[in-house]
């Protein structure tokens, strides 16, 4: 279904949920089996904290938090359709609207990560 | 598929009412309430503060020194666990058949039950100290 695109910003809106709500499923396993590890082993979760500083770490953080955004937004168009049906006429412009208040909030977050990222790799900024 | 989705909107709300009407309202109720809780999160614990000072000590004496905090997390656990595994149970419908399917759902429903049992345990049972200062 994934790689058969028909078109239309319902179907790409569809996809983009699919892949972040999979990626975020696999982060939550990883995150919840960290956290247990603060109790039971607090010096594994501390090593993988200092996997999560790294360039990468963070990179994977800031995908991370576009894929949450984007599945939170989309996801919202969804109920509001769901739950008052007239609206579907409007999922276009919803759409729309969700890639706006993406980058509303996407670029002030990309930028205090960014500096992390630059932290991390010993860049002064 | 087409028949399935209505254009640009969710999974069609499955009729005859019993557990799978209760699921797709709950997965949309638990949406609702990860878009704040999630959002905040994030914000909270990756932007406002940043996340390499958030070590395991810091979690005890900071983080987790607070009750509320320590109810919101369980809250966070809860609504993300139902609704990522109610939500892999439709992607692994929708790409598997038979006894596969069964196979995956069981899977799933385990892992499941598993993280909310470690969540639950670290949660309640990591030492309450009272933050310095």
């Amino acid at each position: 279904m994934l790689v058969r695109y028909h078109g239309g910003e319902g179907m790409l809106a569809w996809a983009f949920h699919r892949i972040s709500g999979v990626a975020i499923w696999a982060f939550v396993i990883l995150h919840v089996i960290d956290i247990f590890l603060v109790g039971a082993a607090p010096k594994v979760y501390d090593t993988l904290l200092s996997f999560y500083a790294t360039p990468i770490g963070i990179l994977m953080e800031w995908l991370l938090g576009a894929a949450v955004l984007y599945h939170a937004l989309n996801g919202l168009r969804i109920v509001i359709m769901d739950f008052w049906p007239p609206m579907t006429r409007y999922h276009r412009v919803m759409w729309r609207i969700n890639w706006v208040i993406f980058a509303i909030i996407g670029i002030p977050v990309t930028w205090v990560i960014f500096r992390q990222f630059a932290h991390a790799l010993g860049w002064t900024i | 598929m087409s028949a399935r989705y209505t254009r640009g909107s969710g999974r069609v709300k499955p009729g005859g009412g019993g557990l799978e009407l209760a699921v797709w309202y709950l997965m949309r109720l638990s949406g609702l309430g990860l878009f704040v809780l999630v959002i905040s999160h994030y914000l909270i614990l990756h932007v406002i503060t940043a996340p390499d000072k958030e070590n395991a000590d810091w979690i005890v004496q900071m983080r987790w020194s607070s009750v509320f905090w320590r109810a919101m997390d369980w809250l966070l656990l809860m609504l993300v666990l139902f609704h990522s595994f109610m939500g892999m149970r439709t992607v692994v419908g929708d790409y598997s058949r038979g006894g596969v399917r069964v196979a995956l759902t069981m899977a799933l429903y385990a892992l499941a039950f598993f993280l909310f049992a470690i969540g639950t345990i670290v949660v309640m049972t990591l030492p309450n100290v009272v933050p310095p200062g």
